[in-house]
Formats: C-alpha cells, structure tokens, sequence
C-alpha cells in the first residue's frame, strides 16, 4: 500500500467497521427518518387536496338540505328572502366558457402551428416566450385591462355595430340586444379567451413538435401544402395532446375569477343577449361573500364553490387521462 | 396523366388563405400583449410617486399611497413561500426518488397536477372554512396559507421534473461510493438540480404574488399598516381590485400604480426564473 492509502486509513480509523471489515458509511441511521419526512410531505398533499372536497361538501350541508336539487335550476338569488337558486351563475360561467373556448383554441391552434411551421428559427424563441409571458400576467391586470381598455372600446365601437348588424337577425338577433354597455357575458368571454390561449398554446405547440419529422417530411414529399401538413398530419397525429391542451384551458377558464369579475357585471338574471350584465359563479363569490350575512346565504356560496370545483375537477381530470393516454401512444 | 392546375392554385390558395390566420392569431396575441404592457406604464407611471411606497391606503376622499398594502403582500408571500417551499420540494423528491412508478406516486401526482389548477377562489373558500371560522376572524395567517397552497403544487412539479432529469447513473455511483441514500439525495441530486428547484420557487412567488381572488376572504383587507399577521392584511392585488372599483378617480390611479408594481415584480421574477434555467442547463 503506497503512502497515499495509508494516510486515508489513518485519518479513518474513527469509523467503526462492520464483520467483513468495511467501512460503515456514517448517517445511516438518518435512511428511514428522510425517506419518512419526504413521505409526509406527499401524505400532505394528498390531504389537502382530499381535505377541500370534504370540508366544501360539509359547509354546504345547510343549502344542499334546505334547496336540494332546485339549487341548480333556480335563478332566483334574492338574500333578502333567503331564497338561493344557482342557475344564473352557473348559466354564465358556462356560457362564458364556451366564448372563451370557441375563440380561444383555434387562435391558439393557429399560433402552435405558426410556431412549429411558419415562424423562422431565430424568432421561434423569443416569440414564445412572449406568448408565454401572457400567461404570467396575474389576472387582476386582465381585470383592469378588460375594464378601463376593452369595455370602453366595446360600448363604443364593437357592441353597437353587433347590435345594428346581428340584432335584427331572426333567432340569432336574440344573442345581441339591449342597449350596449361595454360589459357583459361577450367581454368576460374574450377577456377569458386571452387567459387561456397561453396555456393551450404552449402545450399544443410541445404536442405538435413531438410528431415524427418524418411524417412530415412523407406528406411535404407527396406535394402536400403547408395547410394539409397541418390538417392531415401533424392535428390528426396529435389529437389526443391537443384535446388535452384544450381541456385543461377549460379548467382555467371555468375558475377564473378576477378577470370576469371586472367586466361581467354582476347581475343574477339568465338573459339570452351576450350583451347584457350576467354573473359566473366565481364572480359571484367574489363580490358578495365578504358581505355575505346568515348561514344559509354564506352556506349557499360555498355550494356555489363546491360545484365550482367538481366542474373544473371533473374538466382537470379528463385533460390529464387525456395527455397522460397521448405520452404513453408517442412513447410507443 | 396531368394535374388540374385549378385544383392545384386551389390548394395552394386555402393553404395560404390558413397560414395568413396563423400568422395573424400570433400577431394579435403580441399586440395584446404590448396592448397591457403599454396601458400599464402609460397610466400606472404617471401614477407613481414616493407617496405610493411610503404611505398607507387612503380612507375614502382622501390621499395616499399603498405602502401597507405592498407589506402585506411582502410578508404574506414570504410566510407562504417558508411553508410551501421545504413541503413541495419534499414532495418532488419523494415522487422522483423514492417512489416514482408506484401507485401511491402516480395518485400524488395526480391529485398535485389537479390542485396546480384548481381555480384559485375555492383555495380561498377552503382556507375559509377551515382556518378562519374556526379562529373566528380573518388574518393574515389565512391569506398566507391560501397562498401556501397555491405554491406547493407549482414547486412540486418543478422539483420532480428537475430531479427526474438527473441521470441515474451518477445517483448509482453515489451509492456505490458508500453514501447512504439521504445523503446521495441531499448531496448529489438536490446539488446538481439546485438550480431548476429555485427556479421552481421563483416561479411559484411569482404565481402567488399576484393572486387576488384566495386573500378576499381570507386575508380581507385592512386600510392600516399591519404587522401582526394575526389580523386582517392588506395586499396589493386586494386593494388593487378595490381601488379600480371605486368611482374615485385619484383611487383608480392608485390602482393603476399598484398594477404596475405587481406585474413588473411579476415578470421580473419570471425573467430570472428562465435566466436561472437557461443558466442551469448549460
């Protein structure tokens, strides 16, 4: 043994040794009290998570007993009688949800497929990040943005123009009525259009870029055009990722708050105009629980918030089974 | 055989026609994006001045500025970032280490990516019920820990992602050397993610800095400066959602000024969260 070795022995002989005369690494008796922490932590989540079904379900005890199922279809809101209906708000949260989807997918299709196939390499990076950084924005900003900006350029130029056009149109006409005041369910619906156009953007745009090149090398060698490539090869490939994508920017949309709160003005009235004041559930719980006052007004609110969350959990999970099924056919 | 060119200019004109929607679906997500960047600082810089760091919220008809609201958002985002911070890494290295295909790691999972988006406002009810009814009043604590449990799914995420990145091999190496596994996670996995998990963080502070709808009622709101987070707390997005609200025209402004801190800090964090990664993958 050279000099080297026997100087390390010598600093060492400290440590004890086990029966076949190695070296017992030191800390392992810290093995089961790590493993247990990191444990818990997870235990933790697990119970939060677990926690706010219960506890929403049990606050809401006193509506679900005294409403039942006329909860869900009555739009009477009235503190005053202690008479609660959710109708409205649920009404306007999906209406809400659907402008937001129905405007929102197909322009963040759009920028997926510009980023993927359009755009030159040098800007790819930049312009995704920029895209990305609207999904950093807090949503208050969109709030006051959609209420100072928006609303304003709206009742004076877009909704005036929607009710001269559209409004006399049979059936259709009924969607835009009323006198145009900047705010209401179309606002709230495109301001959430803009929420949620980041979140499936950037997960369309990772599905579509894990689409074998040649596949799309095959379809360009068989002349086909840009727009082909896109429609017939790369969407129907990533299909699953996509609708994925396309659900968990449902789950945002059905949640969001601050936003809709701003421009959705707050009234409990199922009115079929997409002009006119409305309400969503998270904007109802926003401006009136603090003020909330009796049991069964506050325990109505919590229901409210209770069917909030199976909505968006119910929506959250379908989105993960979804990109969890599309991983496992790329992976294949 | 010879192709119609009519079909052909009329594939090519569709493609066009599709690719020009493309195009202009990414432009306008830009100039929405420089739309809000441009109305904050052309209405939020006018509005700033020092009265807005150093004074408290104003009473109605009165001046001031949002020195308290900024300190309660300060110290609620610190204390929910001291306790979201050692249970979401924990998390991530539990599911990336210890258990990363069992069934119990692919439920944590699960339930943690569903909470990453489960909308805000029923954390804050949540929080309500089991934090505030019970202590009977509202508290800074409360708003703190909404925001906690907003973090934690942002940090676990990050932190199994990054770990779950490091190759097994050195981990393999580590043990082999006579490290006992605590001190491989410790000495060698968290040192050489370090990078990614305080991305993670920054990323998470972020996210809760600029949460208004889990603090309206948790934390509620308070027009005084408030060091005791046992009682109502004042926060910026708060009294941003309650200034723009307001018909007065000097507390719009305010609100105009806090929107401009909130979202700078916002996207500064951000930034160096990406520097921090880029940085980390090299």
């Amino acid at each position: 043994m050279n000099a080297e070795g026997l100087s390390v022995v010598a600093t060492e002989t400290e440590r004890p040794l086990d029966s076949a005369g190695n070296r017992v690494p030191s800390g392992l008796g810290l093995e089961k009290p790590f493993r247990w922490l990191t444990g818990s932590a997870a235990a933790f989540v697990v119970a939060a998570l677990g926690g706010m079904l219960v506890v929403l379900l049990v606050e809401s005890l006193p509506a679900l007993r005294r409403f039942g199922f006329s909860f869900l279809i009555s739009d009477h809101w009235n503190p005053v009688t202690d008479s609660f209906g959710a109708a409205a708000p649920i009404a306007g949260t999906l209406i809400t949800s659907v402008i937001a989807m129905a405007v929102g997918v197909p322009m963040a299709f759009g920028i997926a497929i510009f980023l993927n196939e359009i755009c030159p390499y040098k800007l790819r990076g930049p312009i995704g990040i920029a895209i990305e950084l609207l999904a950093a924005v807090p949503s208050i900003i969109y709030g006051m943005w959609g209420l100072f900006v928006v609303a304003p350029l709206f009742a004076d130029h877009v909704y005036p123009v929607l009710i001269a056009w559209l409004g006399p149109i049979p059936g259709l006409g009924l969607l835009f009525q009323g006198p145009p005041y900047g705010i209401g369910m179309l606002t709230a619906g495109l301001i959430l259009a803009i929420m949620v156009l980041p979140f499936i953007a950037s997960v369309s745009r990772q599905v579509l870029s894990t689409v074998p090149p040649m596949l799309r090398e095959a379809a360009y060698g068989l002349g086909a055009t840009k727009w082909e490539v896109a429609r017939y090869v790369l969407v129907p490939h990533a299909r699953r990722g996509l609708l994925g994508g396309v659900m968990l920017g449902l789950g945002r949309a059905l949640g969001e708050t601050m936003a809709v709160t701003f421009v959705i003005g707050n009234s409990h009235r199922i009115v079929a105009s997409l002009l006119q004041p409305g309400t969503t559930i998270s904007a109802t719980l926003a401006n009136e629980f603090t003020e909330a006052s009796g049991d069964i007004y506050l325990s109505s609110l919590v229901e409210l918030g209770l069917i909030l969350t199976c909505l968006t959990f119910v929506v959250l999970i379908a989105a993960r089974l979804m990109l969890a099924q599309a991983d496992r056919s790329m992976a294949r | 055989m010879s192709i119609d060119p009519r079909i052909v200019n009329h594939r090519r004109r569709v493609s066009r026609v599709m690719m020009t929607l493309c195009v202009t679906a990414a432009l306008s997500a830009l100039a929405i994006l420089t739309s809000i960047l441009i109305e904050l600082l052309a209405r939020g810089v006018g509005a700033l001045s020092w009265a807005v760091f150093t004074q408290p919220t104003p009473p109605p008809g009165g001046h001031g500025g949002l020195s308290n609201a900024i300190l309660g958002t300060v110290m609620m985002s610190g204390v929910a970032i001291l306790f979201a911070a050692p249970i979401g890494v924990l998390t991530g290295t539990w599911l990336a280490e210890y258990s990363r295909t069992s069934r119990t790691a692919e439920l944590v999972r699960f339930l943690n990516d569903t909470l990453l988006s489960a909308p805000s406002i029923t954390i804050g009810l949540y929080v309500y019920a089991i934090v505030v009814l019970p202590t009977g009043h509202f508290s800074g604590w409360a708003g703190a820990i909404s925001l906690a449990l907003i973090a934690i799914p942002v940090i676990v995420r990050t932190t199994e992602d990054m770990l779950s990145l490091f190759p097994d091999h050195i981990r393999e190496a580590a043990i082999a050397l006579g490290m006992p596994v605590w001190r491989m996670i410790v000495r060698v996995s968290w040192r050489a993610c370090a990078k990614g998990i305080v991305t993670g963080i920054l990323l998470a502070v972020a996210r809760i800095s600029g949460e208004t709808a889990p603090l309206l009622f948790t934390a509620l709101n308070n027009q005084f400066t408030q060091l005791n987070m046992s009682g109502p707390m004042p926060s910026l997005p708060v009294s941003i959602f309650q200034f723009a609200m307001s018909p007065y025209r000097d507390w719009q402004e305010l609100a105009w000024a806090g929107a401009l801190i909130v979202s700078a800090s916002v996207l500064l964090l951000n930034v160096a969260a990406r520097v921090m990664a880029a940085r980390g993958d090299r």
